[in-house]
């Protein structure tokens, strides 16, 4: 006996009491806290920080937690907040070359002004699974300091190049205005400049932007890149109020930037330099920066006269589809009921097949 | 640097309740614009500059802000009013017509040029101008009768205060479809709406 | 440690803030002014994911008055889950009075379908949409189609649509089928099925569509013109059914078919529930009404 089954009030009130007890999971475990999070998972606190394109640790933490470590939920979660957020201006630009780093490295040369500083990394570790990280209770290995401090300042890989004219200098190229396009107030345009370029990929999908820039190194669009520099630490962030005239500080935010060098382009008349890929993301996460400078170079092949043949190259192609808040609603929107078309196609269905029976029925009599 | 409250030291009000208001406002908006020659009355602010109406007031409140440039015609543009809509608005007011978003025009008689004001262009036509034009009357003149989207059969409008080659330079804008210029004719507290839809003969 | 109260964020009148609220109005304003033709909107991340309505609540939100009833159906029924979450979205931060009747409804916002009753003048009904252009299927890029659209360039569609006469004998376009609006803008009507796309010519109400993934706005004015694409020998034919609903007995509304067994049994009820409702109430009845309190076959008394 067949029963209609509707979605009612009440059954969504049920399903969100349900989710809450999954959350929760077993009670005789600890719950875990949002400051655990902020402090223990703060790598994933970045990546959602950075898709969710507003800089709040704990936010984002609270986020990860309500979202029951689905960071792509957490991103969202964290978007749909910051719309709610009245705005009051725009900082100044940050200023990475006064960056108190924490890690800067450079593939481009052996040794450079200032030192090739590991900082905290996996990138030398063995991917072993180390069961001591079970016990709860363990205890904790401190690092030792240096016996000097870093240099104070800690010149560019993209300055010594450019100082010597080897790399093209960093441009507006393609802005007219001074004010920076901005994503989360208009609607994408095309052809877009590349400061929109840039917003789209720094709240892009990580995955995504990773595969497209992999893809470029593997021939879709690829342009032989070097990892000038990447440097990750904090950096200051100011503001000017319309009534003083100055800036005032208003705190410090964690950032990491890659800038890639690539192939070097140069016309008849134009002497040869390098050219740039430039990469950035909240927190501590090079893979993003990095995937982002790769495909910010393949996004600028117009500028250089290439051949935009790739998926890594096609703005429309990347820009559309690099944002998981759209993705995941969209994909997941097939959940929703569409019994209307479906049954729309069926009649048509139906109705096609029996003309064509019929059809084979009279061509045999 | 002046403090900002000396500057807006005796700014006259806007709405009393502005979030409801703006929003009945715009409603009424709606309503002209969707039912062109329909004359719809919008909710009047507390107060409104010199040389406006309530109603031209409070389409302004309703519309302007932070993102949207506006031209004033000399009628318009009294210290009053632009101080008016710098503290309720946050607007940028633009010297060039053709820089703005919107046009205030106090004086339709005096000179008005629909030619001045942006049209859009083929792939943005949305990218044009819409004018408020202040008339003596919105009905009781010459009657021009339009046609087209929202219209279930032609209509007359006849107001009076649009200058004498109004029809002539409508019907030069109204080729220009899809791009062209949107007005709303603004009475007191009452509007009624032209969008660039719309054909106009003079009967 | 700070105790939070769950969720006691004071929201702003139908959640959106003004500034939002004005730029949509303004949008909304060139939108009716230029039928069917697409407007980019800033549009913001709602609580609710795109894909599911965030361009219908946009522009919901921002035309809704406290003093407005507001109606929401998804399927062409009331009590379908997306349609209550919608609705508890706007009882949540507008507190305006809710209506599963048409006819007292100053707003309706819709997924999917055109309700049956003849829509009045003073009424807004906002369509949700997933796919804004109508051209996509034959076009992804972006930049190209609005030029297309920019020169009226909609020879590709006549060809697509050719082509579909050539393989089945008709057109195979059963929902979102394109039309022509105000005779120049070939627009995307929504997943409506074909079969709604008569209502939405000469329609006494203003229509509205948000797009909130895709970040467009679009609107058809009252009493403008709104022609399904077709082919003189070729006429646009909406659905039409051998069955009545098994409920009300109508032989004209758009029917769901609703499975009751594996062994091929089914039964046609109307999609709009209102519709439906309303019927029953004046005394019609279906076929298969008397078997209906057997089959426990009813609507949900919880959807508000």
């Amino acid at each position: 006996m067949y029963v209609a089954v509707k979605g009612g009030e009440k059954a969504i009130e049920n399903s969100h009491t349900l989710l809450a007890e999954t959350r929760r999971g077993d009670r005789s475990v600890p719950q875990l806290s949002v400051r655990q999070i902020q402090e223990q998972l703060s790598l994933s606190v970045a990546r959602v920080m950075t898709e969710g394109s507003l800089y709040d640790p704990e936010l984002a933490a609270l986020a990860i937690k309500q979202a029951q470590g689905d960071l792509v939920e957490a991103i969202f979660l964290l978007r749909a907040y910051r719309t709610t957020l009245q705005r009051f201006g725009n900082s100044e630009p940050i200023d990475t070359n006064g960056m108190r780093i924490e890690r800067r490295i450079s593939a481009t040369f052996k040794d450079l002004p200032g030192g090739q500083i590991l900082g905290p990394t996996y990138d030398y570790t063995h991917r072993l699974l180390d069961f001591s990280l079970l016990n709860e209770d363990q205890e904790q290995q401190n690092a030792s300091i240096a016996d000097q401090p870093l240099a104070e300042q800690l010149p560019r890989v993209a300055e010594i190049l450019g100082a010597q004219g080897l790399l093209e200098p960093a441009s507006h190229a393609g802005t007219d205005s001074a004010e920076p396009f901005d994503l989360t107030r208009e609607p994408m345009s095309f052809p877009a400049d590349r400061d929109q370029r840039l917003q789209n990929l720094f709240r892009g999908d990580e995955g995504f932007i990773l595969a497209l820039g992999y893809s470029t190194q593997r021939g879709f669009g690829g342009v032989h890149p070097f990892a000038g520099e990447i440097r990750f630490g904090q950096v200051e962030v100011s503001f000017v109020p319309e009534e003083l005239g100055f800036p005032v500080s208003l705190g410090e935010i964690t950032v990491t930037e890659s800038e890639m060098v690539t192939q070097f382009q140069g016309a008849k008349d134009v002497p040869p330099q390098f050219t740039r890929g430039y990469g950035i993301s909240f927190g501590h996460s090079e893979r993003k920066a990095m995937a982002m400078a790769l495909v910010d170079r393949a996004m600028r092949c117009e500028e250089f006269e290439e051949e935009a043949k790739y998926p890594a190259q096609s703005q429309e192609f990347v820009m559309y589809h690099s944002d998981n808040v759209e993705a995941s609603g969209f994909v997941q929107h097939l959940k929703l009921p569409h019994y209307v078309d479906f049954q729309s196609e069926l009649e048509l269905l139906r109705r096609l097949r029996r003309e064509m029976q019929s059809d084979q029925r009279e061509s045999s009599e | 640097m002046m403090s900002p409250l000396v500057q807006f030291a005796g700014i006259k009000r806007g709405f009393q309740n502005p979030v409801q208001q703006t929003q009945r406002c715009f409603r009424s908006m709606l309503d002209a614009v969707s039912r062109p020659g329909s004359i719809t009355t919008l909710p009047s602010p507390s107060e409104h500059p010199a040389g406006w109406t309530t109603g031209l007031t409070a389409a302004a409140l309703t519309l302007f802000d932070n993102d949207t440039k506006i031209w004033l015609d000399a009628s318009a543009k009294s210290d009053d009013a632009v101080a008016y809509l710098r503290f309720h608005c946050g607007c940028v007011i633009v010297d060039e017509p053709e820089q703005a978003n919107f046009g205030v025009i106090c004086s339709p008689t005096d000179g008005l040029n629909l030619n001045q004001f942006a049209i859009g262009d083929a792939q943005y036509p949305d990218r044009s101008a819409t004018l408020f034009l202040l008339v003596e009357q919105l009905t009781g003149g010459a009657e021009l009768q339009c046609n087209g989207p929202g219209l279930k059969v032609p209509t007359g409008i006849s107001p009076i205060g649009l200058p004498p080659d109004f029809a002539s330079q409508w019907i030069d804008n109204h080729a220009l479809y899809p791009n062209g210029i949107d007005i709303f004719l603004i009475c007191g507290d009452q509007a009624l709406g032209l969008p660039r839809s719309i054909s106009i003969k003079e009967a | 440690m700070t105790h939070v109260e769950p969720n006691h964020t004071a929201y702003n009148f139908a959640y959106l803030d003004e500034q939002t609220k004005r730029m949509i109005r303004r949008v909304l304003l060139k939108a009716v002014a230029i039928p069917g033709y697409q407007v980019p909107f800033g549009g913001r991340e709602m609580p609710l994911p795109y894909g599911w309505g965030t361009g219908g609540i946009q522009v919901t939100a921002s035309i809704l008055g406290a003093e407005d009833v507001l109606k929401v159906i998804d399927q062409g029924a009331d009590d379908t889950t997306n349609a209550v979450n919608i609705r508890r979205f706007f009882a949540v931060t507008a507190n305006v009075r809710m209506t599963e009747k048409t006819s007292e409804a100053d707003i309706i916002q819709t997924r999917h379908r055109i309700p049956e009753e003849n829509l009045r003048d003073d009424q807004i009904i906002v369509y949700q949409v997933p796919i804004p252009e109508p051209l996509r299927k034959l076009e992804p890029r972006e930049e190209e189609c609005r030029k297309l659209h920019a020169y009226a360039e909609y020879g590709l569609m006549q060809v697509a649509l050719y082509e579909d006469i050539a393989r089945f004998g008709e057109i195979s376009i059963t929902y979102d089928y394109p039309v022509l609006t105000n005779g120049r803008y070939i627009t995307a009507p929504s997943p409506i099925p074909k079969f709604d796309n008569p209502k939405m010519n000469n329609m006494a109400a203003l229509q509205l569509f948000g797009a909130g993934r895709e970040k467009r706005i679009y609107a058809i004015p009252p009493y403008t013109s709104v022609a399904s694409l077709d082919f003189d020998d070729h006429p646009f034919k909406p659905q039409e059914w051998d069955e009545v609903c098994g409920l009300c007995g109508a032989q004209n509304s758009f029917l769901d078919e609703v499975i009751l067994d594996d062994k091929g049994g089914h039964l046609f009820v109307c999609s709009d529930s209102d519709y439906c409702s309303q019927r029953q109430a004046e005394g019609h009845v279906g076929p298969m009404a008397a078997d209906a309190e057997n089959l426990g076959f009813g609507r949900s008394n919880d959807a508000l």
